[in-house]
């Protein structure tokens, strides 16, 4: 008792560089203040006060962000706070920095009330569709349940401590808090209640099956190394005294759990249920910011605390990057929906970024991050796009419901084609900057056959991107077909802005490949 | 007593769990079947801690503990309004979503 007493008087609180995690605390503070909001605001007037908070928050965090980026006192490398638990380095920096904006974009569209009247977002949830006069209700209500704001908010704080947790401890916790309120805003959707319930659950089943197992290679690394540091992890896979099997299988669930939150190859079934079925906003915010977090951790685990066991498990990942393109560009060509579609050729991307990921080099740490950071901007505008084709019904993402919609809408037709041309990889377009990013590296890493693999599913994916554009330029429209809305000033500025930034980038990368090659994580 | 032993009986509890998920039919059971592979992996941590002489596996197991809490929370939240929706908690009902 008493050695237990000394101990705990030798305990000291640990350095928090305040100025280094601002940005998070800034987030994070603002969703339980918007938690607040939605308790005691009259129902009227909460709209307007979550947008502006939310909005507001998203601005600070990246000031503040950008400020301490800049500042002469800012240590170059990075820096390890809260006891070793968080480091923020120029990785990172640049991970939240782009989460942030896409995050912005996405808010843009949640936050649109002129697309659909009162929002994408359901006006109270526990109005059931089949309830008489239920959806009638819905569709006459003009508010929506602004607990999305909030839900958001901790959702990007969970993302943004994801990609800087330098334990896996912290990293797990990161993925609930970012994986529980996106199961939640999964089943907001105004209309098509039981498609988007459906997808909640299906989401909330298997993300939780995955982070089940997410933790038990969390638990068997702690028995490997004895630490669940990232670091500790590392040095202890150089030793010889420790047991490979609890290694290869601690490697192997850690790293299941990661690769479904990212979509990648076998792990994928749930994106295109999830994508669907979700309100289209929420689909953008997943789409975009979920795969920028996941590759985030991705990196910071492959590249922390696995580096040098890398030819024990490269074998793995190459087959799983595979199956990803090969699955994405393959079943992306059968889709008949937009929306499937859409996420399908994320399973495929997501294979080109696990490739990035896994040269293991400098250029393919840069790369990778250049790429999602392309693919977010262009994903969140595509969806904005895919909001505006809308019918009687809702949104009309069939197929064949957009075919000749450039003679209705040339403006949204060419826009989609431009950001398809982005996904397909084009010259001209930010995805052909972050295509050929990745594969370079990987090339320079000697993964040359897997970017032999990646550009010919590159091929593939490219005919299902141009069929939509053939569909809608060089089709008769159906007499009842789907008209484009106008957008409102939100998403017109969200599909501005992600498709802008897709060009610039595709017309002038350097600027940003320079940023995201500034330097690479400290453990 | 060997620590070895609670490490099989924690790898047999989370494989009876991720076994559950994949045959049983009711969301509620496929629930109760992930905790159940969330608490085999706190006695892993524990067992891991003992094994180490260390505290930190027991730390960890309160915050599995807490997020655990917390999945539940939001988890018979959505199983419950799919329950109001559809009178039925099976998730083979729900397959409106696919090709």
């Amino acid at each position: 008792m008493t050695t237990f007493l000394s101990q705990v008087e030798r305990l000291q609180a640990p350095e928090i560089d305040y100025g280094a995690v601002a940005p998070l605390l800034i987030v994070l503070g603002a969703a339980c203040l918007s938690v607040l909001v939605e308790a005691f605001l009259p129902k009227a007037s909460r709209w307007a006060a979550q947008v502006v908070l939310t909005f507001a928050t998203l601005v600070a965090a990246g000031l503040v962000l950008l400020q301490y980026a800049v500042a002469e006192g800012t240590p170059k490398q990075g820096t390890i706070t809260f006891a070793g638990t968080v480091a923020v380095d120029q990785p990172v920096i640049f991970l939240w920095a782009t989460l942030l904006m896409l995050g912005l974009g996405s808010v843009l569209l949640i936050a649109d009330r002129s697309v659909e009247p009162g929002g994408a977002i359901v006006a109270d949830a526990s109005i059931l569709p089949g309830a008489v006069n239920g959806l009638r209700e819905q569709l006459r209500r003009r508010e929506m349940q602004t607990e999305v704001f909030p839900l958001t908010l901790f959702a990007l704080g969970g993302m943004m401590v994801f990609v800087a947790a330098n334990d896996l401890l912290t990293m797990f916790i990161a993925l609930e808090v970012m994986s529980l309120p996106l199961y939640l805003m999964a089943g907001l959707a105004r209309r098509r209640r039981l498609l988007s319930q459906e997808a909640a659950v299906k989401y909330f089943l298997l993300g939780a099956f995955a982070s089940a197992f997410f933790l038990y290679g969390v638990a068997l690394l702690y028995g490997f190394a004895g630490s669940v540091k990232l670091a500790d992890i590392a040095s202890a896979t150089t030793a010889t005294d420790r047991s490979d099997t609890l290694l290869y299988a601690g490697f192997g669930l850690l790293i299941v759990g990661l690769l479904f939150k990212a979509s990648v190859g076998p792990f994928h079934s749930w994106t295109p249920d999830v994508y669907q079925g979700s309100p289209t906003p929420v689909t953008a915010f997943m789409a975009a910011c979920v795969k920028v977090a996941a590759f985030g951790g991705i990196l910071r685990v492959l590249y922390g605390a696995f580096e040098r066991s890398s030819w024990e498990w490269n074998g793995v990942l190459w087959a799983v990057a595979i199956a990803s393109m090969v699955i994405g560009a393959v079943l992306g060509l059968t889709q008949t929906d937009v929306k499937r579609m859409i996420a399908y050729s994320s399973v495929a991307h997501a294979g080109f970024l696990l490739i990035g990921a896994i040269s293991l080099n400098d250029a393919g740490l840069s790369g990778t991050m250049f790429y999602l950071l392309a693919y977010g901007f262009t994903t969140i505008a595509a969806f904005g796009v895919v909001s505006l084709v809308r019918n009687a019904d809702g949104e009309a993402t069939h197929l064949s419901q957009w075919a000749g919609l450039a003679k209705r809408s040339p403006v949204a037709a060419g826009v989609f084609t431009f950001l398809l041309l982005a996904l397909a990889g084009l010259p001209l377009t930010s995805g052909f900057v972050g295509k050929f990013a990745v594969f370079a590296a990987a090339i320079e890493a000697g993964l040359t056959p897997l970017v032999v693999v990646a550009l010919v599913a590159s091929a593939v994916a490219a005919f299902f991107y141009l069929r939509v554009i053939v569909l809608m330029y060089f089709s008769e429209p159906a007499a009842d077909g789907p008209t484009v809305s106008v957008p409102g000033a939100f998403t017109a500025i969200a599909i501005t802005l992600g498709a802008a930034i897709t060009l610039v980038l595709g017309v002038y990368p350097p600027d940003v490949l320079e940023w995201a090659g500034a330097g690479v994580f400290i453990f | 007593m060997t620590p070895t032993y609670y490490l099989l009986l924690s790898a047999l509890l989370f494989s009876l769990g991720a076994v559950g998920v994949l045959v049983r039919r009711n969301a509620i059971v496929v629930f109760m079947c992930v905790e159940l592979m969330l608490n085999a992996v706190n006695l892993s941590l524990v067992t891991f801690a003992r094994i180490n002489g260390q505290l930190d596996g027991q730390v960890m197991a309160f915050f599995v503990m807490v997020v655990a809490a917390a999945e539940v929370v939001v988890g018979l939240t959505i199983i419950m309004a799919i329950f109001k929706t559809r009178r039925s908690a099976s998730v083979d009902d729900s397959n409106l979503l696919k090709y």
